[in-house]
């Protein structure tokens, strides 16, 4: 599948990362780059360190060692909140959603960091406040449209079947109009048709946004069809990195995934 | 039909205190003028407790955290509020305090919660007990620990009212009145707080879910900031009326002790549910004194009464054994 768009510099790049729990090593020596609007697959069996390497991207733990560079700066202690407020949004594998929220509110939630206007104007509801709220409003309902849950807005997230709470947790991300998206198995417990509707739409959304995509999937199927490039991970450690052809004729992914006969 | 065989404890529970609240009129065992100003003096009495658990609720949505100090903060708040009334009028010193209580917040976030991220829920609470042992003590230490008053210039005797329908009329005194209009609009600004405006959206966000919460951007220090700051406040208003009904003395803070069992009927985790526990205990109590303890004397042949004083606990306790979860509370269904 070709898109319309350029594949620019690295905009993030993870070198020698290595990140432990006590004595479990869960990173070992890790490096890789993104680049710019590409769609980039962190792939690997169970416990490979998938969602490790997603969760020090996105600021929830901290490596030992190592040096993330984002957006040309090497980047120091980063918090989630701060990694937000940089541009780099995510979505949930096993899903994070404001339950009692209806659609609208979990979507607006993510213009929040958006929002200038004091607590005081807001409790007022006064003019600069009202003004804002609006307009992202309006920004809300063009996600809406564009993932198509435009009947769903006033239900509770907690109400909606999986499938669709999966795409209000993606339209949450995209209402911070990140630079980088990461997202934690996307495909993960969906039906063949939920996949499918689930790939146009990451492809969409790196098409028409240009926004750079890191996704971690645990089934290889799905993603070789969507991936610029593909890192293969496998007890902590990369064990490939290429192209999705490259990778799935290289020996050590055939390895990890089907086994050595010893 | 199914949801009704399930819950059938709580609903058998329910009709005994519904029956427990019309058997004095029904049973013609007291007069309806008299009944009446029961049951207004402990909706007023509940509206207080509601106060005092919405203070609760409130911080343990957002920070997962039990708060003991809640009632420190309502002596604490109220001493600040009659001391600084005594050389100022009492509006500019409730000013003053909730800036006071705003610091307080931060001050807690900083000091305690901060460095307490990621701990056991059990050493926050006993942080929280450490709070509220300083701020009993240094609320003393800065403001004196005799008993003061705080007059909001409001007339305390009763008038007598609707002596046209009840015989007799009935006394209603005009400061609970006003106190119970204040707490009801405080309730009503924070429920419009937390929905309309984007903050009161993050405070919610926060509360559901974390983690998701600061991927999005919610900087979870400063959430945490704003509800021990909103608490602090509810613990203000909630001090400046029990404080100008009875005298700001340290009793005050054994208020909080009340709130336990409104959070464990109402539920933990519902707004709702703190001010509809607060103000079924607030009543159940002062029925339960007023018309069960003397049947309860005669029948026995006992002391005295003093129902007041553990009706609210025995009530939570039942609701423990029926429904822990209380009235509103989210069912914790963990895997195992």
């Amino acid at each position: 599948m070709q898109h319309a768009r350029k594949i620019g510099e690295p905009i993030l790049s993870v070198e020698g990362v290595s990140l432990s729990f006590g004595g479990v090593r869960a990173l070992q020596e890790v490096s890789f780059d993104v680049r710019e609007h590409e769609i980039r697959a962190i792939i690997g069996p169970n416990g490979a360190g998938k969602s490790s390497m997603l969760n020090v991207i996105n600021g929830v733990y901290h490596p030992q060692e190592g040096k993330i560079t984002y957006a040309g700066k090497v980047r120091q202690h980063v918090d989630p909140h701060e990694a937000a407020a940089r541009g780099i949004a995510r979505t949930f594998q096993s899903l994070a959603l404001f339950k009692g929220m209806s659609v609208l509110d979990n979507i607006m939630t993510g213009r929040n960091l958006k929002m200038r206007s004091n607590l005081l104007f807001q409790a007022l509801r006064l003019g600069p406040a009202l003004k804002e709220e609006i307009e992202h409003r309006a920004a809300v309902e063009r996600i809406i449209d564009f993932l198509e849950i435009q009947p769903y807005r006033k239900t509770p997230v907690g109400r909606l079947p999986y499938g669709l709470q999966k795409r209000v947790d993606l339209a949450r991300a995209l209402a911070l109009e990140p630079r980088v998206l990461l997202l934690d198995e996307p495909m993960a417990g969906m039906n063949l048709e939920e996949k499918q509707d689930m790939c146009r739409f990451i492809l969409d959304v790196n098409d028409q946004f240009g926004t750079t995509i890191v996704l971690i999937e645990h089934d290889m199927g799905v993603v070789m069809d969507i991936s610029d490039r593909v890192v293969v991970l496998d007890y902590g450690r990369k064990i490939a990195d290429g192209t999705p052809d490259e990778v799935r004729n290289n020996q050590a992914v055939i390895d990890a995934y089907l086994g050595v006969a010893h | 039909m199914n949801k009704l065989m399930r819950n059938w404890p709580v609903i058998a529970l329910g009709v005994l205190l519904a029956a427990g609240l019309v058997a004095p009129l029904a049973t013609g065992a007291s007069p309806a003028g008299f009944y009446v100003e029961v049951l207004l003096g402990g909706l007023m009495t509940g509206v207080l407790y509601s106060l005092v658990a919405l203070g609760f609720v409130l911080i343990f949505k957002a920070s997962g955290v039990f708060n003991f100090a809640q009632g420190a903060m309502v002596l604490f708040a109220a001493l600040a509020v009659a001391r600084m009334a005594e050389v100022m009028p009492w509006w500019l010193a409730a000013l003053l305090a909730i800036g006071i209580m705003v610091v307080l917040a931060w001050v807690i976030e900083r000091v305690v919660l901060r460095p307490l991220v990621n701990q056991e829920a059990i050493a926050l609470l006993m942080a929280t007990l450490g709070v509220t042992y300083f701020l009993d003590g240094f609320g003393q230490t800065v403001w004196g620990s005799d008993i003061y008053e705080i007059n909001l210039g409001i007339a305390k005797e009763p008038v007598m009212v609707l002596d046209g329908i009840f015989q007799g009329g009935i006394l209603v005194n005009k400061e609970d009145v006003v106190a119970a209009v204040a707490a009801a609009a405080l309730v009503a600004a924070l429920a419009l707080f937390f929905q309309k405006t984007p903050t009161g959206r993050a405070l919610r966000a926060v509360a559901d879910d974390h983690q998701a919460a600061q991927s999005i951007g919610i900087p979870l220090n400063r959430i945490w900031v704003i509800v021990w700051s909103v608490a602090g406040v509810v613990a203000l208003v909630a001090g400046v009326i029990w404080g100008s009904k009875l005298g700001v003395q340290f009793s005050i803070s054994q208020v909080a002790l009340k709130a336990l069992p409104v959070v464990i009927l109402g539920g933990f985790t519902s707004v709702p549910g703190a001010i509809i526990g607060g103000l079924i205990i607030g009543v159940g109590e002062k029925m339960a004194e007023v018309f069960l303890g003397p049947v309860l004397v005669k029948a026995f042949d006992l002391a005295g009464g003093g129902i007041e004083n553990w009706f609210a606990y025995m009530l939570a306790l039942l609701f423990l054994l029926v429904r822990p979860e209380g009235l509103f509370g989210e069912k914790h269904i963990d895997r195992v």
